[in-house]
């Protein structure tokens, strides 16, 4: 059985199920839960639901203590930029711990963050900087793109015993899917195969599979069948799927939100033109966005973003046909 | 202490003879803060620390021939040889965290004292760091939230001066640490960490209070590093420091001058810790150079904890 709920919501049902099913969890972050009357600190009362002060590394760094002390926290970070500020916790404390302690320890912990807003907030509310966790050992980084992988990913993140960074689009927070009625997991490490097709592979994130999907629309009516990989998890990496999808179409686009050199694509492309190369019947494409800060106007914002439009192009490159004309 | 003295400078030999491996930070000279704060906690108090981290992790009760295969990067240390000298952890006696980034340690303790506060026991946190982390951000934030929430966090400042190779006075305007925290009406003190009674007394002060239902507090103990910041350091900055006067309050020769005095323990009593400690030193390093190095597989499969 299953309903429908926003993206948002969805996530929200899975840390309250999973605050009901274990009271190890804990959930903090700035203005979260300011009033006695939300659901959060009703249900689980101000022990385990805290606000917390603009201070992000002591939110983390306090999340990695606790962790290491038996809790599984969440911290709920908004925006995937605030994490900047605390860097040192992200990247060079929490998943280190228990490599550097010989496997003394483990650090169950979930740092909660919204990313790309390409919405009007400009500069430095819109980025996608989720490649910079994808590489960092220690550290697993989640990004879905439906309704029920964000709460079936959020479930997981929560029961893994490593710090999770769960990066969920905030252009996706209203789109409405189908969700899995109560206790639902979904495993990290498994692509989802969005679109069945023979011509070409096409591999989004987040955000950016809605795109792909709509790119392989378009395509779809000039006679080519595109594959939609989303790969779900940024590490665990699931490149199998991906190459398998390769060896059968021999071509690859690959999107990503994120400027090129700091992009989730970029190293996908790497990884397929060194294990996939006898596959590829033309070069990978990647339509990232422009090297540039997100321009706060909106034509010039849509102009650094991927679209549909430009997916498309890149596939009939890819493929070697013209546009169609309309 | 003299186990923490003579385990430091038989690092500092080894370090020389590339038998310890890479950066080393030694704390002799302070080992009467790291002694009088931890011989008074239990192994469920979490205790955590920086760079200079081997007298904390001793005097906690971190066993020295694991220590000390640590030091040597051997399977048989307390992390597997994976941390070195700068990430002795053992968690078994509650010596949670040694960090390298200055500063980085501080909010960490603080989410093991909101650990204790949840689980409603009467456990307590302690952070150990030096002067140069109370111009970083994390000590602030930490301070702050720590106050808010009340939390049974000690924070254990070791003044010894220097932030790295530069004086305190280069750094801020405010000379004592224990001035810092005055706006959020956390209870501090200043006391001399080369003097193990004063550390002893103001510190149990405050671990009662924070056993109690108290806290947070902070301590900060002016010492003194008899070596410099790290082993190797040419320690030009150190020209205009009187040397001899510090070694003169040595810790060790002060709390021996001072129970001798007192009648609390006899001359010979005492050189016999000394040799027991030097004895179970030498047996560390025996233990070292006997153990192997960890197998490579260890690496990938400490990167992540299974599900």
């Amino acid at each position: 059985m299953s309903h429908e709920l926003p993206f948002i919501a969805a996530i929200n049902e899975a840390i309250m199920l999973e605050m009901e099913r274990d009271e190890t969890v804990l959930y903090f972050g700035q203005n979260m839960a300011t009033t006695e009357n939300e659901p959060y600190v009703d249900a689980f009362g101000r022990d385990r639901v805290r606000v917390t002060p603009i201070s992000e590394t002591a939110e983390i760094g306090m999340g990695i203590g606790a962790a290491l002390a038996g809790f599984r926290p969440v911290v709920e970070l908004y925006m995937a930029e605030f994490m900047l500020v605390a860097m040192d916790q992200v990247v060079n404390e929490g998943n280190r711990f228990r490599a550097m302690t010989g496997g003394q320890v483990k650090v169950p912990l979930v740092l909660k963050a919204g990313y790309g807003f390409t919405a009007g907030w400009a500069g430095q509310h819109t980025g996608t900087i989720n490649a910079l966790f994808m590489g960092v050992p220690g550290l697993k980084v989640v990004v879905p793109s439906t309704a029920a992988d964000a709460k079936g990913l959020m479930a997981t993140a929560i029961r893994d015993d490593n710090p999770v960074v769960y990066l969920h689009n905030y252009l996706l927070t209203l789109e409405h899917g189908e969700v899995p009625d109560g206790e639902y997991l979904v495993p990290f490490g498994e692509a989802a195969i969005r679109r069945d097709g023979g011509d070409v592979t096409i591999v989004g994130t987040g955000w950016t599979v809605d795109g792909a999907l709509g790119a392989a629309e378009l395509l779809a009516a000039e006679g080519i069948e595109a594959e939609v990989i989303d790969p779900r998890t940024l590490n665990p990496l699931d490149m199998p799927t991906i190459l398998e999808s390769v060896a059968k179409t021999g071509r690859l686009v690959l999107v990503d939100q994120a400027t090129r050199h700091a992009s989730a694509a970029t190293v996908i492309a790497g990884e397929v033109a060194e294990h996939g190369f006898s596959s590829l019947r033309a070069p990978i494409v990647q339509v990232t966005a422009l090297d540039a800060t997100v321009p706060y106007s909106q034509p010039l914002e849509a102009w650094v973003m991927p679209s549909d439009e430009k997916v498309a192009a890149a596939v009939r490159q890819v493929v070697g046909t013209a546009a169609a004309t309309a | 202490m003299w186990r923490i003295r003579l385990f430091e400078e038989r690092v500092g030999v080894l370090a020389r003879a590339d038998e310890v491996y890479g950066l080393v930070h030694l704390s002799v000279g302070q080992e009467g803060v790291a002694a009088a704060v931890c011989s008074q906690l239990r192994d469920d108090d979490a205790v955590y620390s920086g760079h200079r981290a081997h007298g904390h992790a001793i005097a906690k009760g971190a066993p020295l021939d694991r220590m000390m295969a640590e030091l040597m990067g051997r399977d048989s240390g307390l992390c597997r040889g994976l941390g070195g000298s700068m990430h002795v952890v053992d968690v078994e006696h509650g010596f949670m965290g040694a960090t390298g980034v200055v500063g980085g340690n501080i909010p960490i303790a603080l989410g093991s004292a909101l650990a204790a506060r949840l689980r409603g026991d009467d456990a307590v946190a302690v952070v150990f760091f030096g002067d140069g982390a109370v111009q970083a951000g994390h000590f602030n934030e930490t301070v702050n939230l720590a106050a808010l929430w009340g939390l049974p966090l000690i924070l254990v400042c070791e003044n010894n001066g220097f932030a790295e190779f530069t004086p305190r006075s280069a750094h801020t305007t405010v000379e004592r640490v224990s001035d810092v925290v005055a706006p959020y009406e956390m209870e501090s003190a200043t006391v001399d960490g080369n003097d193990v009674t004063a550390v002893w007394d103001a510190f149990g002060r405050y671990l009662a209070s924070a056993r109690a239902g108290g806290g947070p507090f902070l301590l900060e103990c002016l010492t003194h590093r008899l070596r410099g910041h790290y082993e190797g350091d040419p320690g030009k900055y150190r020209a205009a420091l009187a040397e001899a006067d510090w070694q003169e309050k040595d810790p060790i020769r002060r709390i021996e001058r001072h129970g001798i005095a007192y009648g609390w323990f006899a001359e010979d009593a005492l050189r016999v810790i000394e040799s027991e400690a030097a004895e179970a030193v030498e047996q560390a390093v025996r233990f070292g150079r006997e153990s192997p190095f960890p197998p490579v597989e260890l690496i990938e499969e400490m990167v992540y904890a299974d599900a």
